[in-house]
């Protein structure tokens, strides 16, 4: 956890302005993919020790979805950037 | 006389005389004093007894490690239990109270503990109310209870407000100290913001009790100038009262100012506390350090107290600990303790130093005793002597006072709150704080800094650290010379053999020496283990004066180095922190703040009477005169609905507008049915899955343009779908153009239903509003009579002929006041959600009772809402699952009782006919069940093993937590008007 977030949006905010909603690492898969794929894509998640990529909801503030990475062991954050940047660079991958 | 007021001197104003009490018993004490000062003045040095013994106990301390003279401040909804006399403020007309004694603080019954405190050692508890185990409830429990907790808490709301605020600054100094005070003033010229805190209120920390000078001047005259030129700072705030008791992620800090504790009436203008949340670029911890106390035999008599304590009650108060006051020490401060009180005219009997030789300075005609140690104490109420021994050689010493000094603990809580543990240094014979990084780090004596030059010196370099961090090239701040310091280094002293009593270690929770042998003996031997073992530091002061020497003596025992026993967890708060700061205003209805519709005054004066759903209170039903149940208002409202006309309110059902050119196909993605050819002004049913294929949340949505829609969402889930448009927007598809808003609140809307609806609503909208002109599902901007700009959607709940009229929040009681007046010829009532509950289950409709987050559309008979044909919407893939397409689902049905007056309630559990009640014979249950007016009967929805199969099959319905078996025929869902004749009137 951070006690600040900086959002791309607003500023450095509270973390109380925001929920948080899981890892953002995984990725939607095509309607067509394989079953094990949706089945790891819904059920399966990391608990990973470190840097982690979380979606952070800014929902009282711009109410964008921010990608925070962050360490869960030392609480350090190393960026922030809203989701849909984050999409478009992974499909830029 | 044995402790006492000195004629002059110490930072007390002898001219601002005020009145306390103790217990009943009026005081005297002067603007200045601390409760406990005030008490010592007044040579009322037994202030508390202990938790577990109850044993008599003066103050040890004179600051907030206090662990003894606990006492319960202020009366009525007022009364603070477990307050630190050494730390109360005192104002005139305080009204303290002793605890933990029984009739008196002085005659206390419960001491009988301390006679059988051989039996009563560490894990007593845990050994002893093991068996039998049927006493447990009835004996030992209450037993423990009484005898646990310290003080009592007032059971009256508290009258006092608090609030929260947040600061910003560039440099925070934690305790305003020598050090302190140099560092807020090396930063504040600089120009920097600087937030100077300190939980004292009066700034100076040692420099108060200090008897060398600094800069030519007494140490406190010093300390008022640098207070007084930060004053004068702009970028300086000053904070007295307040205690930073956390350090949290990011450099933020959590701190807890005292506004009105210390006032003798409080002012309703301001908060009583106020919790701030500090976020620095950088902080400088300048808290000291904390004097050990010695671990001997009857070490916790009252008028046994640190030396820095006496020095502090001499120097700062005035007050003379003892007539005759003896000192043990290891250290310089000692020495230090017994100059001052010689200077003072105090009698000093003897220094009884630990050490074969020191050199340390002794005062002269002071007697002293080197090598030496006290293995008793003498007295009860008050120490009235001590056993010194020296080489197997014990004589009696007496005194009334006993100033003892163990050497210093740098106060590094705050360094430790994060995880990085406290290192112990050999050389200064203590554990210091640990390396967090350059942005917050410990100066003066929190570092181990000795002296006070030091400190003086350490305070100004950290804060130029800080300057150079932060990019400011400033002339480095003069050092102010001192004159007549000592030196307060020390040898380690853990443990004084030989004791006669007692030798307490942690004096609040009464552990002695030998709890902590025992929990060696027994296997606790971790640092950790052994404090829960013991208790050692778990009160209400955790430790702040025993967990070092407690570490220290299980080193010893195990013959190893401090540093390989180690300290337990630091942990905020540094010290209790009331509930009411941390609450701040979220109290009451603004902690759960109550959601009334734009319709509520509309509904209260029409009689409603309302149920909480959430945070919103919605209007449940309209009871008349002569009806005594709620019953009987219900089947009235229904049947009028269902033979003229009724209106509701349904303003709490979510409402997001949704904007953009991509808004059809990203409908169409989100609803599990096709919503891409929905056409302008129409309103379609929409059904939404969860990514597993489990139904999420249905309601409606309304094209009002080709690029504006307004979704309906249930009044449980309206904050649960925005966020989930938001993230599949967002994350998903962000090359969608698609933008949502919630207007929930915005919007007045009320369903008009029944077969006179059209007439009614005629006579209010200026559009014409005939079958052909505004079909079934029509949506469309409308203008009612009177020119108001309104929204109209022709959908129904209740399966009559029905419309919802949304118009402007503001609008909403005079609309719903107008459609009230045209209706009344047709015999219009208002109806409240209970009814509307019956109208939809009679027509089959379901809600959340059935959508219990286990559902798929075809379980409760919308398979028809799946549009396969799509390529991809949000549960599509695995909404083809085998689990959960199996032909044993359970299915939506309806219910009719056999016997035509037995009710059937929404829980009970489905069985086969003379089945027995087991979880393999389970059928599955009732979700929604109520008395149908219009059917005469008790109907339900229910969820069956493949339900549709099996209708007319009679079922058992088992209720064997209220106690029933109503025999039932499984029907379909729709018990009402299953054609939809009704809804295209």
């Amino acid at each position: 956890m951070a006690s600040l977030i900086t959002c791309p949006h607003c500023g450095t905010r509270p973390k109380e302005e925001f929920s948080i909603r899981g890892a953002a690492a995984p990725k939607r898969p095509s309607p067509t993919a394989k079953d094990e794929t949706w089945h790891a894509y819904v059920y399966v998640r990391d608990n990973p020790k470190g840097r982690y990529k979380e979606y952070w909801h800014h929902v009282a503030g711009c109410r964008r979805f921010l990608v925070v990475e962050r360490d869960n062991l030392t609480h350090e954050v190393f960026g922030v950037t809203d989701a849909s940047e984050f999409k478009r660079a992974g499909a830029a991958e | 006389m044995t402790s006492y007021r000195l004629g002059s001197g110490g930072a007390i104003d002898r001219g601002q005389s005020l009145n306390f009490t103790l217990d009943g018993r009026t005081y005297k004490g002067f603007e200045g004093d601390t409760l406990a000062s005030a008490l010592l003045a007044n040579d009322q040095m037994l202030m508390a007894r202990s938790f577990k013994y109850h044993r008599p106990r003066g103050v040890l301390t004179a600051g907030s490690a206090e662990p003894n003279a606990l006492m319960t401040i202020g009366s009525g909804a007022r009364a603070e239990p477990n307050a630190r006399a050494t730390v109360v403020e005192l104002y005139n007309g305080l009204a303290a109270a002793s605890q933990n004694r029984w009739p008196s603080l002085k005659h206390d019954f419960g001491a009988v503990n301390d006679l059988f405190s051989p039996f009563l050692g560490a894990g007593f508890y845990y050994k002893t109310f093991m068996w039998p185990g049927v006493l447990w409830e009835k004996l030992y429990e209450p037993l423990i209870r009484r005898a646990a907790g310290l003080g009592k808490v007032t059971m009256q709301a508290d009258p006092d407000r608090y609030e929260k605020s947040w600061a910003h600054c560039d440099l925070l100094v934690i305790g305003a100290g020598p050090t302190g005070l140099m560092a807020a003033l090396a930063a504040g010229r600089a120009g920097i913001r600087v937030i100077l805190a300190d939980e004292g209120f009066r700034f100076g920390g040692s420099l108060l009790s200090e008897s060398a000078a600094v800069g030519g001047q007494p140490a406190a005259e010093f300390a008022a100038e640098v207070v007084e030129e930060l004053a004068t700072l702009p970028n300086v705030t000053l904070m007295p009262r307040t205690t930073v008791f956390g350090w949290y992620d990011d450099m933020v800090f959590g701190a807890v100012e005292r506004v009105q504790k210390h006032v003798a009436s409080p002012s309703s203008d301001l908060p009583m506390e106020r919790l701030w949340r500090v976020v620095a670029k950088r902080a400088i911890l300048a808290t000291g350090a904390e004097e050990r106390p010695l671990v001997f035999g009857g070490n916790d008599k009252p008028g046994v107290m640190t030396a820095g304590a006496a020095r502090t009650y001499l120097n700062r108060y005035g007050v003379a600990v003892g007539g005759k006051v003896a000192v043990f020490t290891n250290g310089g401060s000692g020495y230090r303790t017994a100059a001052d009180l010689l200077a003072q005219g105090v009698d000093v009997t003897a220094i009884i130093d630990a050490r074969p030789q020191s050199a340390d300075p002794v005062p002269d005609g002071i007697r002293i005793i080197r090598n030496g140690s006290v293995i008793a104490t003498k007295g009860r109420h008050r120490i009235e002597g001590l056993i010194a021994e020296r080489s197997g050689f014990e004589e009696v010493i007496g005194c009334d006072a006993l100033a003892v000094s163990g050497g210093w603990s740098p106060i590094v809580h705050l360094m430790c709150q994060r995880g990085a543990k406290p290192v112990w240094s050999d050389g200064k014979q203590a554990f210091l704080a640990p390396d967090v990084g350059g942005a917050f780090v410990a100066a003066g004596s929190a570092a181990g800094q000795a002296s006070l030059g030091d400190c003086l010196k350490d305070g100004s370099a950290k804060a130029h650290a800080a300057l150079d961090a932060l990019g400011r090239l400033v002339r480095s701040l003069e050092t102010p010379e001192v004159e007549g310091e000592y030196d307060p280094s020390f040898a380690p002293l853990w443990y004084v053999p030989g004791a006669r009593d007692k030798a307490f270690v942690d004096f609040q929770n009464d552990v002695h020496v030998g709890d902590l042998g025992l929990a060696q003996r027994e296997g606790f031997r971790h640092i950790e283990h052994t404090k829960r073992y013991t208790t050692a530091g778990m009160a209400t002061d955790q430790g702040k004066l025993g967990n070092v020497n407690t570490a220290g003596i299980v080193a010893g025992m195990r013959g190893v180095s401090p540093a390989e026993i180690g300290t337990t967890t630091f942990r905020p708060f540094y010290t209790p922190v009331s509930f009411g700061a941390l609450a701040g205003t979220a109290r009451a209805e603004h902690a759960a703040p109550v959601r009334t519709s734009p319709l509520h005054s509309w509904a209260r004066k029409n009689g409603a009477t309302f149920v909480e759903s959430g945070l919103w209170y919605r209007s449940a039903w309209f009871p008349r005169e002569g009806e005594k149940t709620w019953r009987e208002s219900v089947d009235r409202e229904v049947l009028n609905v269902r033979a003229n006309a009724g209106l509701c309110d349904v303003s709490t059902l979510g409402k997001i507008e949704i904007f953009g050119r991509g808004a059809a196909e990203f409908l169409d993605r989100i609803y599990s049915n096709s919503f891409l050819k929905l056409p302008v002004g129409s309103a379609r049913y929409g059904l939404m899955l969860r990514e597993d294929g489990i139904v999420f949340d249905d309601g409606t949505a309304s094209r009002l343009s080709e690029t504006h829609y307004v979704m309906t969402t249930t009044t449980a889930f309206a904050a649960e779908v925005l966020a989930h448009l938001e993230f599949s927007a967002q994350t998903f598809w962000p090359e969608l153009d698609v933008r949502f808003v919630s207007s929930t609140d915005q919007w007045a809307q009320m369903s008009l239903a029944g077969p006179k609806a059209r007439i009614i609503m005629s006579r209010v909208v200026q559009d014409d509003i005939s079958d052909a002109a505004f079909p079934f599902l029509a949506a469309r901007e409308v203008t009612l009579r009177g020119g108001l700009k309104a929204r109209l959607f022709r959908i129904s709940f209740s399966g009559e002929l029905a419309y919802e009229l949304a118009v402007p929040a503001g609008y909403g009681e005079a609309v719903a006041d107008a459609i009230m007046d045209a209706g009344h010829e047709e015999g219009i009532c208002a109806y409240g959600v209970e009814a509307l509950n019956v109208l939809r289950v009679e027509k089959g409709h379901v809600t959340h009772n059935e959508l219990d987050g286990r559902t798929t559309a075809d379980d409760v008979g919308l398979g028809r809402m799946m549009a396969m044909q799509k390529p991809d919407f949000i549960g599509k893939r695995l909404s083809t699952r085998f689990g959960l397409t199996a032909a044993d689902r359970l299915q939506l049905v309806g219910l009719k009782p056999i016997e035509a007056d037995k009710e059937i309630k929404a829980g009970a559990h489905l069985l086969k006919d003379g089945a027995k009640p087991s979880l393999a014979n389970d059928q599955g249950f009732v979700s929604s069940a109520c008395f149908s007016p219009t059917s005469g009967h008790f109907i339900a929805l229910a969820m069956l093993k493949s339900g549709r199969e099996r209708l007319g099959e009679r079922i058992m319905v088992w209720d064997g937590l209220r106690g029933s078996d109503v025999l039932c025929e499984v029907c379909p869902s729709v018990f009402v008007d299953p054609e939809n004749s009704k809804l295209h009137l």
